[in-house]
Parts: C-alpha cells; sequence; structure tokens
C-alpha cells in the first residue's frame, strides 16, 4: 500500500515519510509484543508452579494413597518404615499460624487504631514507618533471635523444661514479623472510612473511644478481615524462622513447648539432606508444597474477594 | 406543680452522661492501643541490640576476607558476601527489565478486557505464593530442566544450569518480579496524563511518548520499587536451599554459571549449631546483612526524595 501511494506522490519527501511510517508502525509492533511476553512472563510462572506441582504430586499419588497421605497420622518418610501421613506436618504449621495470629492480629489492630485514630500526624510518620521495618527484616534474623534469645529466656523464666526447639518461640517470632501486615493494610482501610461518618457520631455526642469501636472500626472491619486472612497465610507459609526455632520432629501436638515441623520447615530439611532426586521421598516435598500452595492460595483469594466486595460502599 | 420537680429529676436521672467515665474509658483504650503498637518497636529494639551484642566479637574487616571455616576464630563470610552481591546483581538485571517492561504493558498498552484483568489478579496472587514454592520452581526448570511433563532440557540437547548464580538469580527474579511490578505501575499510574496527551497531540508514536516522556518522569519511583524488591531478595533464604544451593563454600563466584552460597544460609548454617561461637559468627553475619539491607534502603529513600514529586510510593 505504501508503495502504491509512494508512486502516485511523485515528491521524495513524501516517500520517506511513508517509509518511516511504515518503519515506526513496525517497530512499535516489535516492542509492543516484547512488552506482552515480558508481562506473560507472570502468567508462565503460574503455570509453571501449578504443572510442576501436579505432575509430581500426581506422580507420588500413583505411589502413596491420597488417603494415606491426607489423614496418615504418621510422618516419617526419611525412615526406613516410611510413614507418608501429612497430618503432623499441617498440625505443626496451624499451631504456629494458630500461636501467631494471637500475637499478630490483637497487636497490629492496636497499633492500626492508634495510628489512625490516636497518633498525631509527627509520631505516626516516625511509628508506621518503624513498624514496617519489623516486616522488612529477614525472617533468618527472627529465627536466630528466637533461638538464641527467646527461648533462653522463657527456659530462665517461665518454662524450665522447654526444649531448645520448641513451638513457643516460633510462634512468638512470627507473630511479631505479621504485625505490620495487620497495622498497615487495618491503618489503611480505618482512615478510608469517610470522615462524615465519624462527624455525625460526634455529633451525636460519642467520645473517641465510641467513636472508634462503634463507627470506624465496624466501617472499616472488610478490610481489617482481609489483613488478618493475609498475616496468617504469611505465618502460614513462613520458613526460616520456624525452621530454625521449632525444629525438625513432625508431631501431632497441642503443646507450644514441644519441637515440632512445619510443612515449609520439611521441605528445608529434605532439601539440605542427601535425598537422591526423582524417588518417591524426593517427591513428597513437591506433594507438601501443592497442599501448602492450596491452602494459602484459598486464603488470598478469600481475602481479594472480601476487599473487592465492600471495597466502594462508601465511595 | 409537685410533678415538675420530680419530673426533671427523672429525666436527668434517664439522662445521665456519665461523660467522665466515658471519657476515661477512653483514654485507657488509647493507652493500651500505644502500648500494642510499642511492643513492635520494642521487639526490634531487642533484636537489634541482641544481635550488636553476641556479634560485634567477629565484627572486623577479617570477617569479610575469610572463608567459612571449622575454626570459629578463622571463620568469616567472603564466599556468602560476594555470592550475595552475585546473585543479587544476577537478579537485578532480569527483574528490572521485564518487570518494568511488564508493568508498561499493562498500564500503558493492555486493553481494558478479561484477559488483563486476568494477568492482573495472577500478579497479585503470585505475591502471595510462599517463598519456598519458588525455590521449587527454580529447582524443576532451571537445575533439573523440566516441567515434570513433556521433554526436558536434556531430551532437547541443551545444560540445565546447574545449582548455580544464573539459577539463583532466576529464581529469585521471578520471585520479586510481582512487587516489581507493581511499585512500577503505581509509579507509572501516578504520571499525569497531560504529558501522555502532549505528546501524541505533537505526532509521537506510543512508544516514542513512553520512552521519552512518560518512563523518565515514573523512573524514580520504579527505582525505588525495585531497590526495595532487592533488599527483600537479598533476605531471602528459603527458595536458595530448596534449588539447593551449597551451604559451604571455600571460593568466590567466578562466573554466572558457578556454584555460590549467601548471606542468609551461611548465617542459617551457623545459627543451627550448637557450639556458643559458631552462633556468634552467625551474628556477626546478621550485622553484615542489616548494614547491606540499611544501604540499599537509605539508596531507595534519598531517590525517591531527591527525584520524586511525592510520586515514588
Amino acid at each position: 500500500m505504501a508503495i502504491d501511494s509512494s508512486s502516485v506522490i511523485s515528491s521524495s519527501g513524501a516517500t520517506t515519510r511513508f517509509r518511516r511510517r511504515r518503519s515506526r508502525r513496525l517497530s512499535e509492533s516489535i516492542v509492543t509484543a516484547v512488552l506482552m511476553v515480558c508481562a506473560a512472563v507472570t502468567i508462565l510462572t503460574t503455570v509453571g508452579i501449578v504443572a510442576i506441582l501436579l505432575a509430581e504430586g500426581l506422580s507420588f499419588f500413583g505411589e502413596v494413597s491420597p488417603q494415606d497421605f491426607f489423614f496418615g497420622t504418621r510422618w516419617t518418610p526419611l525412615f526406613p518404615s516410611a510413614g507418608f501421613g501429612v497430618l503432623p506436618l499441617i498440625c505443626g504449621t496451624l499451631l504456629i499460624a494458630l500461636g501467631a495470629s494471637l500475637i499478630s492480629l490483637p497487636l497490629g489492630t492496636l497499633a492500626a487504631v492508634y495510628l489512625s485514630e490516636y497518633a498525631q500526624p509527627k509520631v505516626r510518620n516516625i511509628l508506621k514507618p518503624i513498624l514496617e521495618v519489623l516486616a522488612g527484616v529477614p525472617t533468618i534474623v527472627y529465627g536466630y533471635f528466637a533461638l538464641t534469645w527467646i527461648t533462653p529466656l522463657l527456659k530462665s523464666t517461665i518454662f524450665p523444661d522447654i526444649g531448645v526447639f520448641n513451638a513457643l518461640s516460633a510462634m512468638i517470632v512470627v507473630g511479631i514479623m505479621t504485625v505490620p501486615m495487620v497495622s498497615s493494610i487495618s491503618d489503611d482501610s480505618i482512615r478510608a472510612v469517610p470522615a462524615s461518618l465519624r462527624e455525625a457520631a460526634y455529633g451525636l455526642g460519642s467520645t473517641k473511644f465510641e467513636v472508634v469501636t462503634r463507627v470506624t472500626f465496624p466501617a472499616a472491619l472488610s478490610g481489617i478481615v482481609a489483613s488478618y486472612i493475609l498475616a496468617v497465610s504469611r505465618a502460614v507459609g513462613e520458613t526460616m524462622a520456624v525452621t530454625l526455632a521449632a525444629g525438625a520432629s513432625p508431631r501431632i501436638t497441642a503443646n507450644p513447648l514441644e519441637s515440632v515441623q512445619t510443612m515449609t520447615a520439611y521441605i528445608v530439611q529434605v532439601s539440605l539432606g542427601d535425598t537422591p532426586q526423582g524417588t518417591t521421598v524426593f517427591r513428597t516435598i513437591f506433594v507438601v508444597a501443592l497442599t501448602l500452595f492450596a491452602i494459602t492460595l484459598i486464603m488470598n483469594l478469600i481475602s481479594d474477594r472480601i476487599v473487592s466486595r465492600y471495597k466502594e460502599r462508601y465511595e | 406543680m409537685t410533678t415538675d420537680p420530680s419530673g426533671t429529676s427523672f429525666r436527668s436521672n434517664l439522662f445521665n452522661v456519665k461523660l467522665g467515665r466515658r471519657h476515661l474509658t477512653g483514654s485507657i483504650f488509647g493507652v493500651v492501643a500505644l502500648l500494642g503498637a510499642l511492643v513492635g518497636v520494642a521487639v526490634l529494639i531487642i533484636m537489634l541490640v541482641e544481635v550488636w551484642r553476641d556479634g560485634i566479637r567477629y565484627f572486623r574487616l577479617e570477617f569479610l576476607d575469610l572463608f567459612p571455616s571449622r575454626k570459629p576464630d578463622q571463620a568469616g563470610f567472603k564466599s556468602a558476601f560476594w555470592g550475595s552481591l552475585w546473585v543479587i546483581g544476577t537478579t537485578a538485571m532480569i527483574a528490572f527489565p521485564v518487570g518494568v517492561s511488564a508493568a508498561i504493558y499493562l498500564e500503558e498498552y493492555a486493553p481494558k478486557n478479561w484477559v488483563t484483568k486476568i494477568l492482573q489478579t495472577n500478579i497479585s496472587n503470585l505475591a502471595g505464593v510462599p517463598s519456598i514454592v519458588y525455590g521449587l520452581l527454580g529447582l524443576q526448570i532451571f537445575v533439573r530442566g523440566t516441567i515434570g511433563v513433556g521433554p526436558s532440557l536434556e531430551d532437547l540437547g541443551l545444560n540445565d544450569f546447574g545449582r548455580s548464580v544464573l539459577t539463583g538469580g532466576l529464581t529469585l527474579a521471578l520471585l520479586i518480579l510481582p512487587v516489581v511490578i507493581v511499585a512500577s505501575q503505581e509509579s507509572l499510574r501516578a504520571v499525569p496524563p497531560s504529558i501522555r496527551e502532549a505528546s501524541y497531540g505533537i505526532g509521537a508514536t506510543r512508544w516514542q511518548t513512553v520512552r521519552h516522556h512518560v518512563l523518565p518522569e515514573a523512573l524514580p519511583g520504579v527505582m525505588t520499587g525495585t531497590i526495595l524488591a532487592l533488599s527483600r531478595a537479598i533476605g531471602e533464604t528459603a527458595p536458595l536451599i530448596a534449588i539447593g544451593a551449597l551451604t559451604f563454600i571455600a571460593f568466590t563466584p567466578e562466573h554466572l554459571l558457578d556454584d555460590f552460597t549467601v548471606m542468609p544460609i551461611q548465617i542459617y548454617n551457623w545459627a543451627a549449631r550448637p557450639q556458643h561461637d559458631f552462633q556468634d559468627l552467625a551474628a556477626t553475619g546478621i550485622m553484615v546483612l542489616l548494614i547491606a539491607l540499611l544501604v540499599m534502603n537509605a539508596i531507595a529513600v534519598s531517590l525517591r526524595y531527591r527525584f520524586g514529586h511525592g510520586n515514588g510510593r
């Protein structure tokens, strides 16, 4: 088409202009294609994760029945009398996630209420970044802190018979590291509550406490609940701190003074060991990761759903 | 007549506002909320002080010039420190261009349809996937060269990357990609539409507009977001353990296909030993890691203040 037009228009300037436009259009579409490929990397990542976990998981289930895996209570894949029941790992993971949320949810909520309703802007501008540093400290540092400071402290004060590796110290550090997830997201959603609601409540003679507990907090509840779910999901996927602090003893227990093993800690244990690849034992890490992936994905989807459903209620 | 005073007293009883008590409850609650916020700060301070007290003994220049050793007094951080620099450098070289390009596509090019929506949802879900899962992804794709189904790299006559710097860098790049993309999208979105319209108005193409006008304006914010994402990557341990990075290395990497270890893995290795001296070495390692993080964050913050007009994050 461009050649046709150039033969009609005799001026050479017009020809080069048309050529330039054609090469411009070509380079534009190349650029678009490259950018699109980069965006597609994220889709490929998801597809890759799901494909790998499913492929290895399915060949695992060819060797061990799903019933033994999901309902078995003995997790000893590395022993000669191998037991492939995942319940001890799930129990360890949930125990630590539950204990951590007993710390992170109340502390995070209180911090969010303080930051959004009570703090002077000056205090807030200092306090909020400091709290966010808690989430930026590498988790290995929390593991070190739990192992070398919290456990000895607990042993010398409240629990003299606590083990070197125990679930309690892991709960504490995982709880502390997830405080900023709760406080930041909850703070944002409390501050997103329109001022008119607060002003109306004050106008009716409410005190600050009543405004916070009966107006802004309920109004921001969806965001706050979403932040709770994210914090628990983060605690479920947390790896290094629990590996260092809670140890490697898969067992079904509710006693936080004992050593437990989480799903993530098991994957680390096998990765550091000398289990040959391609064996049933090695496949366990993929099937455990598949379980972990499914649990965190469901929690994140629920949290997303809550946020998007209630987001525009006041806008 | 006699009912009037009794009536008022009845009404004032009903309307007993108990303001004093209500304000007291409020103040107590405020103090409790403040204490809740301060617990985190207190733990942070105790943690830093403890690391400092344990680690200061080995904190000297030779620490960065010695390889790990069985004797604590001769042990150092050299291979881990350089390993981390190599891996993070590789991660940056991959995650920055890919992440920014993906963000440009999503913000400037992508049509508003269901495909774009899936892309966006997928990115926010990827950010919630536990990091160790990325390690298994890296292990299969880059170390074993297979996704479990279909032909492996070896079948196709290609070499896998082994447990090399390149594998580690690629794995961490995939891990932080969602963070880089979201941060870049935010700063692209903060560029006023008038700039784009002016550029289109004088006949620029879409790419020319992005390349010469939108991207330079958004760059400080993009860089800040990328550096913050990299500072997350430098502290990551689990995915690199999952790809099988070695825990004992007595050399520094020379090229991308060399074996490596990184600072957090070396710290883990020392901290997991029962001997007290090695735990102190771990604390020294943590000091170096935290200083590295501090430097990266300082760069990110200064970029934001220097160039960003509230445009950063």
